[in-house]
């Protein structure tokens, strides 16, 4: 009975503590700013689309959005291309290769990407990468190959060698095993990676923050970051950008749940 | 080399009846295959590892020509410099409060939820659904929630009375630091519960049952069943967290950029601002170093702690 009503009273709590703050935001970006700091969590007096309105008219934040979707879309498709190339040569490997290879990749395990700021700096600016979307999708592609090669590979070793086998028997060769074969069995696990890294790519601040200074270039984390000092005050702008941002993202997980719990699990169980 | 290569003819043999030349020719795509991956992760990701330990031994402010100072690098960041000292120490207590309280709450919460019940489900949704944001957007919404004058916390503390609490939550020194790790925790405990969940998912049901007839109570069953065999999960979510806290660069960033007077300053945000604002390259690429060993201590610490541990229980 005692046990019923504590585990009642924590679990109500930490779900209070995640909707509130969330329906905070979500009213907040169609309130004003009165509004906001009198009745926080009350519905807005008026629903309209002002905020949205206001933001895209004076924030400039189309061309940042237009920057994160172009930089995260390259970085995880050329990322899961190469990993899940990685992660079919070390399954296939009948000697010391694939030991090599997986040795290799988990290097990148052992050293977080953040100690990697200060050389990253110094060679994007000889090769003059930096303020450049090209630049920002090679960082992404390295800071994640490691990880990607890690599970992808996992899941390969999971499947039943006779698969590979048999097809190789019947004449195919590695190109079109992995083409025909390994891939589309991945799918489950190729999908669930490619959000993993998504939410990475699109969430960063660190490596942008440090090699994108051009208004032009900035990718939304970045633009976020400059609203704060540019709207200090105003909340309601602050909550509809932030609205702005994490649509996106909303989306996938309303729509793909399953998928994104596991690609977020398996990120953090694998590295 | 005659070892391997006799290895593999059998293996050849063994498995289709390949002669050996092919397999050997096979090899090659595979290592084709990785070429473009092995490129980029050796030119963007080994190589500045290992020229990051050349500039830690160097004195730079990104313009002029290095100058090699050796160790002096390591000496002075250990010796002769309280704000590191203190940054360092803000980072232990903010890692060892947020895997402590991450890991209880994970674990309380993955106990309870552990059924795949149509309201568990539910509230394991709502409570990843932080994960999914961006640590700006997160920083900011809490910004707002611990603003000193407009914020929802102060607001709701003066409501009902206990105006004496109502603090300046991330302007104040005294509190800062816990205030970001209070977030932090918010953020990431859900994606933990998701991780607690699935190890215990993995325990027998026996064994519960076994205690039940035993006239074990909840606490006993907790104690002598959930916790010896969740430890290799425990073991996952402690690491990952530990980690985490040692990485956390955006949050910090976008709530009071280390600040005031450094007392939320961590490690990672103490080297962006030591390399980029205050332009010491060599002395910022030491404390990266030291930053690298430091995690790996603590990771290895951990494992053994957990690991050995487990043996005993089982």
């Amino acid at each position: 009975m005692i046990y019923k009503i504590f585990k009642n009273t924590m679990l109500t709590i930490f779900a209070a503590a995640v909707i509130v703050p969330s329906s905070i935001v979500v009213l907040g970006s169609f309130k004003s700013d009165v509004e906001i700091y009198t009745k926080p969590l009350a519905l807005p007096q008026h629903w309209n689309l002002n905020n949205f309105r206001t933001l895209i008219a004076t924030g400039n934040v189309w061309v940042p959005f237009k920057n994160s979707v172009f930089v995260s879309v390259f970085s995880v498709l050329l990322t899961i291309i190469m990993a899940s190339l990685v992660a079919y040569a070390i399954a296939r490997s009948i000697t010391v290769t694939g030991k090599v290879l997986f040795a290799l990749f988990s290097l990148g395990l052992a050293i977080p990407g953040q100690v990697n700021i200060i050389p990253i700096f110094t060679l994007f600016t000889k090769l003059h990468l930096n303020n450049s979307l090209y630049g920002l999708i090679l960082v992404n592609i390295a800071l994640t190959l490691p990880i990607s090669v890690f599970i992808i590979s996992a899941f390969f070793k999971d499947l039943p060698k006779e698969l590979f086998e048999v097809a190789s028997i019947d004449g195919a060769n590695h190109w079109r095993v992995y083409r025909s074969i390994a891939m589309p069995l991945a799918r489950p696990a190729i999908g669930a990676t490619s959000i993993f890294l998504f939410v990475i790519c699109w969430n960063d601040l660190l490596y942008p923050l440090m090699l994108i200074n051009e208004l032009d270039k900035k990718t939304l984390p970045l633009t976020l970051i400059d609203f704060r000092g540019e709207f200090a005050t105003s909340y309601s702008m602050l909550f509809t950008a932030i609205m702005f941002a994490s649509i996106p993202m909303v989306l996938m997980y309303v729509f793909a749940q399953r998928s994104f719990i596991a690609g977020l699990t398996a990120g953090a169980v694998k590295g | 080399m005659v070892r391997i290569q006799s290895t593999l003819a059998n293996r050849g043999k063994g498995v289709s009846g390949a002669p050996k030349r092919k397999k050997q020719k096979d090899s090659k795509i595979l290592w084709f295959m990785a070429a473009p991956a092995i490129t980029l992760y050796s030119f963007l990701y080994l190589y500045p590892a290992l020229s990051n330990l050349l500039y830690a031994t160097q004195r730079w402010d990104g313009v002029t020509k290095p100058e090699f100072v050796g160790l002096k690098n390591f000496i002075h960041l250990l010796t002769d410099d309280d704000l590191f000292i203190k940054i360092l120490g803000n980072n232990i207590r903010f890692t060892i409060l947020v895997v402590i309280l991450q890991t209880g709450f994970a674990l309380l919460f993955g106990t309870f939820l552990l059924k795949n019940s149509k309201i568990n489900i539910f509230l394991r949704t709502v409570y990843f659904f932080p994960t999914i944001l961006s640590s700006v957007s997160v920083g900011l919404i809490w910004t707002f929630l611990y603003d000193p004058n407009y914020g929802f916390i102060n607001a709701t503390l003066k409501a009902i009375g206990l105006d004496r609490f109502a603090l300046n939550w991330l302007g104040d020194s005294k509190y800062s630091l816990y205030a970001v790790a209070v977030t932090q925790i918010w953020f990431h405990t859900g994606q933990m519960v998701v991780i607690y969940v699935a190890g215990l998912q993995q325990i027998p049901a026996e064994l519960y049952e076994a205690a039940q007839v035993d006239g074990a109570t909840r606490w006993q069953q907790f104690k002598n069943v959930t916790w010896p065999m969740a430890l290799p999960t425990t073991a996952v979510v402690v690491a990952y967290t530990t980690i985490q806290t040692f990485r956390a660069f955006d949050l910090i960033y976008a709530m009071t950029q280390g600040g005031p007077l450094n007392s939320s300053d961590l490690l990672v945000t103490s080297v962006y601002n030591t390399a980029f604002v205050g332009y010491k390259f060599g002395y910022a690429a030491a404390q990266t170093v030291f930053l690298v060993l430091l995690v790996m201590l603590v990771t290895w610490l951990q494992r053994r702690a957990l690991r050995t541990n487990d043996g005993v229980k089982r």
